[in-house]
């Protein structure tokens, strides 16, 4: 049997055996190894199974492009990364990994069947076949579809690694660290410029680490590589990133970086983070993302064994593995000839190249007849066999005319392929820089920027190392010079015998005029040419529409070996260029990115903040239920015993009707409104008059935009002159405090007035019902309490147990109500002295809930419950609040439009089932007559239902077309168990005279 | 994410400010003097344009200043920022605030 690993040669560190599994079986491989090159060196050639055929599928290239070899990497079963490329897994002792999209196993895979019936699966497979009958698609498509499709399974438990985040600044960002972005990185560093240099391999040197017998300047290229990294490693204004990959390319010369920092560990620190993204700013990038090799169309060029030359190469040159031991080399490039050298000296057997151009070119030539290789002119693959790996290849040839002939069969347990390098144009594209097609090279290449960014070496289209050297000198410079660091540096100087790279065949020519089966474009999705060329017959012709419809191009792998030949296939079969077929948009990302290093920091506790009240422990301690307002932890209810929430609810309501009951209303929204505009700005800003509101009186406040519609409600209180009190809804205090800014610096800045948040400054110590007074009259000094001193919408200074108090005589409830300002910090000690002073008196914490019950009892509105954005104050019975004498006010000329006074709008009205035993829900719909079918006539929708504790029954709050003149109708709340009758009321269903408030 | 002048804090990443909609849009005074259909158009109608328009930001995490800018909605790249009152740097659209 072979030695799949050469007895020397490589990076890999000899001494340091590493033992890991693939699908439960232990191998052997070595520091420094892929798991894609330790298989290889293990002879395993099949892993994984395609995602449509589930064809035995192998390595088809050895980096970030690969499109088969999709793993699963476990530790845990929470620390289950699906979907990694083999190619780009380091292997560490005890490594876990996994095939995917197989059952019940790799080598004998049920799904395969899907192979046999393919001619079932072709082009918009998925949207032919499964449209009738329309109810099975829910039954019996879907599930069955989804457990057979799918790549790889996501993990089941919650993420336990931790994720970094971090923003950095850069004058020069060079993306990739091949021999292009090397010498940028050292032109720029060399000029003073803050350079930071990104790759996303594990070693830095891109293709320069399969290139051991270049030498550069003098040395050979390994050498060359550890003194250039050793000194940009040594240099403080150059931070290197390997293991890094810019994914993405965002405005204004912002780029994300995904670092890995710990998946290569056997047994990574526990405080070490999985990955870090880096946000960078950079002044100029600099982009040498290199090419990728072009695989070649053709029947059978998905077998296992059948890969990319320049694959071949470095899994020999980087980790001194053969990956056969006969080849037959398929050249497109010469690139290829290249490879089939390397790997005769390394000792695998060349059988042939079978070149598929009409004319190889005469050095690449000259350096096969050198080397004793055979080259086959005029050829074409016609097939390929071997189940699970390849076994032969029948070669055909193109005659002169263009007919095809058979060739000879060729046995081989790997076909390297060639059809020259795509210039890596991501990252150009994502900036929305533009695309230039080159007709000789059929590849596109940077165009014209639109971002500070320029391309290097191989990204755009240069052929060769000592090119790539010279040009990415030149663009550190150039990039450096840009950021105003003058400085010169020498290209390295290269010494080596180099066979271009360039090369287009794309699908090679085969007899007949259908295009071949199993003809592979897109190896991840199955795309054949065959489904290119039907998709094109079925009529379409723009590419962005057949990638949708043949899904080439989709997969996790972006289409980055398949793109330019689908483009080439589509281009050809409509006979147009294919600058006129388009390309697909290039997005981000440029690889998979985790969804932890994009939450980073931002989960659990830290995914949104939360604001608690000042008395948010005292409300815990006793067991309160909180409910989510905004960001704010509200007590919903406080339960006694096994009390649920509807008889907590009961007796808090009945608390505050009987006796006194203690809600925390801190989370009202507060600004103070300040200055001698003061009033004006008021005045223009709310509906209501503020210049008849007394220095130590409050108002009930209503704020529209200017469209018309409520936007915000609240108590206002003018404590002197110059300067009031605003409250507002607990979500509304960040967007009313907008808009007064945007109107105030915008629209008036001539106003003298400030405004400033105080929303955190107070703990707002609701005491309301009949004892109320009683309760806090031992409490508070310096102010009179009595209702002709303080009625009904006052405002009054004082103290309170020591503190600060500004004390409101204000009520949500319709009970006698006093709201205790106080600073923050006093918040708790003053709650537990109005709780102990209330003892006596019967005093009972209540929720948000019972608010809500005790506020809807007197048809007090919620904002954003009551009313949707289409509600002027007129339609809640809030016209009284306006100031008509005022000439300007937010939305007073939006009331004025026709449609704002025309018959037929939605009014606020109370609704009680006839029965008086039907708690409605909120929103159902209101119709006029019972016994309706859909599409029924809706006349309106319940906003609030309660069970009413006070009143014995529940009640409801609705918005009914012209409700108020409908008053002592019946009306319908259609439900599935039949049409409910209500009767419509006045809204306020408790103390309509108001004595209770102004007690 | 976008790099964005303040004009009055200078250059802070996009995460500080909020965005504003189309700038230049007078408030007609007083209200009642227009008519419906030019109380419509203040409300509802925008240019959404395809290039470069005036638009209002809001450095609302950092000076809490309303300003104006220049932006091609295309590329998304700032000709100018500038403070509320200022005429359009062009010379382009109306010179209202
Ligand atoms: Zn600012």
């Amino acid at each position: 049997m072979m030695a799949w690993r050469a007895a020397h040669g490589g990076r890999v560190d000899r001494s340091r055996p590493i033992e890991f599994s693939f699908d439960g079986r232990s191998y052997r491989g070595l520091a420094g190894d892929t798991l894609a090159s330790a298989l290889l060196a293990n002879g395993v050639h099949l892993l994984g199974r395609s995602f449509k055929y589930h064809r035995p599928r192998g390595l088809l290239s050895a980096g970030s492009e690969e499109p088969n070899a999709l793993v699963t990497v476990a530790r845990d079963a929470a620390r289950s990364a699906p979907n990694l490329r083999a190619t780009q897994v380091e292997i560490y002792d005890g490594l876990r990994a996994h095939s995917q999209n197989r059952w019940p196993s790799l080598a004998w895979d049920l799904g395969s069947v899907s192979n046999w019936l393919a001619p079932l699966f072709p082009a918009g497979f998925y949207y032919k076949t499964f449209m009738w009958p329309r109810f099975a698609w829910h039954r019996w498509y879907e599930p069955r579809i989804r457990a057979a499709a799918g790549l790889g399974r996501a993990p089941v438990g919650a993420d336990p690694d931790g994720y970094a985040q971090r923003f950095a600044h850069c004058d020069v960002l060079v993306i990739g660290a091949g021999a292009a972005g090397l010498a940028a990185a050292a032109a720029a560093a060399r000029s003073g410029a803050r350079v930071i240099l990104c790759d996303e391999q594990a070693e830095m040197g891109g293709g320069l680490l399969d290139e051991p017998a270049a030498k550069i300047d003098g040395v050979n290229s390994a050498a060359w590589l550890k003194a250039t990294i050793g000194q940009l490693g040594l240099q403080a204004n150059v931070t290197l990133l390997p293991r890094t990959t810019a994914f993405g390319y965002f405005p204004h010369n912002m780029l994300g970086l995904c670092e890995r920092l710990s998946d290569h560990l056997d047994a990574p620190p526990p405080d070490l983070p999985r990955e870090r993204l880096w946000q960078v700013r950079a002044r100029e990038v600099v982009l040498a993302s290199g090419a990728i090799e072009r695989p070649l169309v053709f029947p059978g060029n998905d077998r296992p064994g059948v890969m990319l030359a320049s694959a071949a190469r470095s899994y020999l040159n980087r980790y001194g593995v053969r990956v056969g031991s006969r080849a037959v080399v398929l050249a497109g490039s010469d690139a290829a000839y290249a490879a089939a050298l390397d790997l005769q000296v390394g000792g695998v057997a060349v059988s042939a190249i079978a070149d598929v151009r009409p004319e190889p070119s005469a050095p690449a030539l000259a350096a096969a007849r050198t080397a004793g290789i055979r080259v086959i002119q005029g050829a074409t693959v016609l097939a390929t066999a071997g189940r699970l790996r390849i076994r032969n290849v029948t070669l055909g040839t193109v005659r002169p005319g263009g007919t095809i002939g058979r060739g000879e069969i060729l046995a081989c347990d790997a076909l390297l392929m060639s059809g020259g390098f795509t210039p890596s144009i991501h990252l150009h594209s994502q900036s929305r820089g533009k695309l230039l097609w080159r007709e000789a090279e059929r590849f596109f290449v940077p165009g014209a920027t639109a971002e500070r960014e320029r391309s290097a070496g191989a990204a755009r289209g240069l052929d060769g190392l000592g090119a790539a050297l010279e040009d990415g000198t030149q663009a550190g410079l150039a990039a450096a010079a840009a950021c105003g660091f003058r400085g010169s540096a020498t290209p390295p100087l290269v010494a080596t015998n180099e066979l271009s790279s360039r090369g287009a065949p794309g699908a090679l020519p085969q007899p007949g005029h259908a295009a071949p089966a199993k003809a592979f474009v897109d190896w991840q999705n199955d795309v054949t040419s065959r489904d290119l060329e039907l998709a094109m017959r079925e009529g379409f012709s723009s590419i962005e529409h057949i990638k949708r419809y043949t899904t080439t191009g989709m997969a996790t792998d972006q289409g980055k070996t398949s793109g330019l030949n689908a483009l080439g296939i589509v281009a050809h079969g409509s006979a147009r260029a294919v600058p006129e077929v388009g390309l697909t948009t290039f997005r981000m990302p440029y690889t998979p990115v985790s969804f932890g290093v994009l939450a980073g920091y931002d989960r659990g506790q830290q995914f949104d903040p939360v604001r608690r009240t000042p008395m948010h422990d005292w409300a815990s301690a006793r067991g309160a239920v909180f409910e989510d307002v905004g960001m704010w932890k509200r007590a919903r209810y406080f339960p006694q015993g096994a009390e649920d929430m509807h008889a907590a609810v009961a007796r808090e309501c009945r608390s505050v009707r009987g006796a006194c009951g203690l809600f925390d209303a801190s989370t009202l929204g507060k600004i103070e409104v300040v200055g001698p505009g003061a009033t004006e700005f008021m005045n223009r800003m709310y509906v209501n008059n503020w210049t008849s509101l007394a220095p130590g009186r409050a108002r009930y406040g209503v704020l529209l935009r200017d469209d018309g519609f409520i936007y915000d409600d609240g108590v206002v209180a003018r404590l002197a002159d110059d300067r009031y009190h605003v409250t507002t809804t607990t979500g509304g205090a960040a967007r009313v405090l907008q808009l007064m800014e945007d109107y105030r610096q915008s629209e008036w800045p001539e106003l003298k007035v400030w405004l400033t948040s105080t929303t955190e400054q107070w703990a707002v110590i609701a005491v309301q019902g009949p004892r109320a007074r009683d309760v806090i009259a031992p409490l508070v000094a310096g102010v009179d309490l009595s209702a002709g001193a303080l009625a009904h919408m006052s405002v009054a200074r004082g103290t309170i147990c020591g503190a600060p108090l500004l004390l409101f005589r204000v009520s949500f409830s319709g009970e006698l109500g006093f709201e205790i300002n106080v600073p923050a910090d006093n918040g708790t000690a003053v709650w537990e002295a109005v709780y102990a002073a209330g003892q006596s008196h019967g005093i009972t914490p209540y929720g948000t809930e019972a608010m809500h019950v005790l506020r809807a009892e007197k048809g007090f509105i919620i904002v954003g419950q009551d009313t949707d954005g289409t509600v002027t104050p007129d339609d809640v019975g809030l016209a009284w609040a306006i100031g008509k004498a005022k000439p300007d006010f937010l939305g007073k000329r939006s009331l004025a439009r026709p449609a704002m006074r025309a018959p037929g709008r939605k009014q606020l009205v109370g609704l009680l089932s006839v029965d008086r035993s039907r708690l409605l829900e909120e929103g159902a719909q209101v119709v006029a007559n019972a016994g309706q079918t859909p599409p029924m006539q809706i006349i309106g929708h319940v906003t609030s239902a309660y069970a009413s504790p006070t009143l014995g029954h529940p009640i409801a709050l609705a918005m009914v077309a012209d409700g108020r003149a409908r008053v002592g109708q019946t009306l319908f709340v259609p439900m599935p168990g039949g049409d409910i009758a209500v009767e419509v009321t006045s809204p306020v269903f408790y103390d309509r005279e108001g004595a209770h408030l102004n007690g | 994410m976008l790099l964005i002048h303040c004009p009055y804090c200078g250059p802070r990443p996009e995460l500080e400010f909020s965005y504003g909609g189309e700038a230049h849009i007078a408030r007609p005074s007083p209200p009642e003097s227009v008519s419906a259909d030019d109380w419509v158009a203040f409300l509802y109608l925008r240019a959404n344009r395809r290039g470069l328009q005036a638009e209002r930001w809001r450095h609302v995490r950092g000076c809490a200043r309303f300003f104006n800018a220049l932006r091609d909605t295309t590329t998304d790249q700032f000709l100018a920022t500038y403070r509320c009152g200022e005429p359009r740097p062009d010379g382009g659209g109306s010179a209202s605030p």
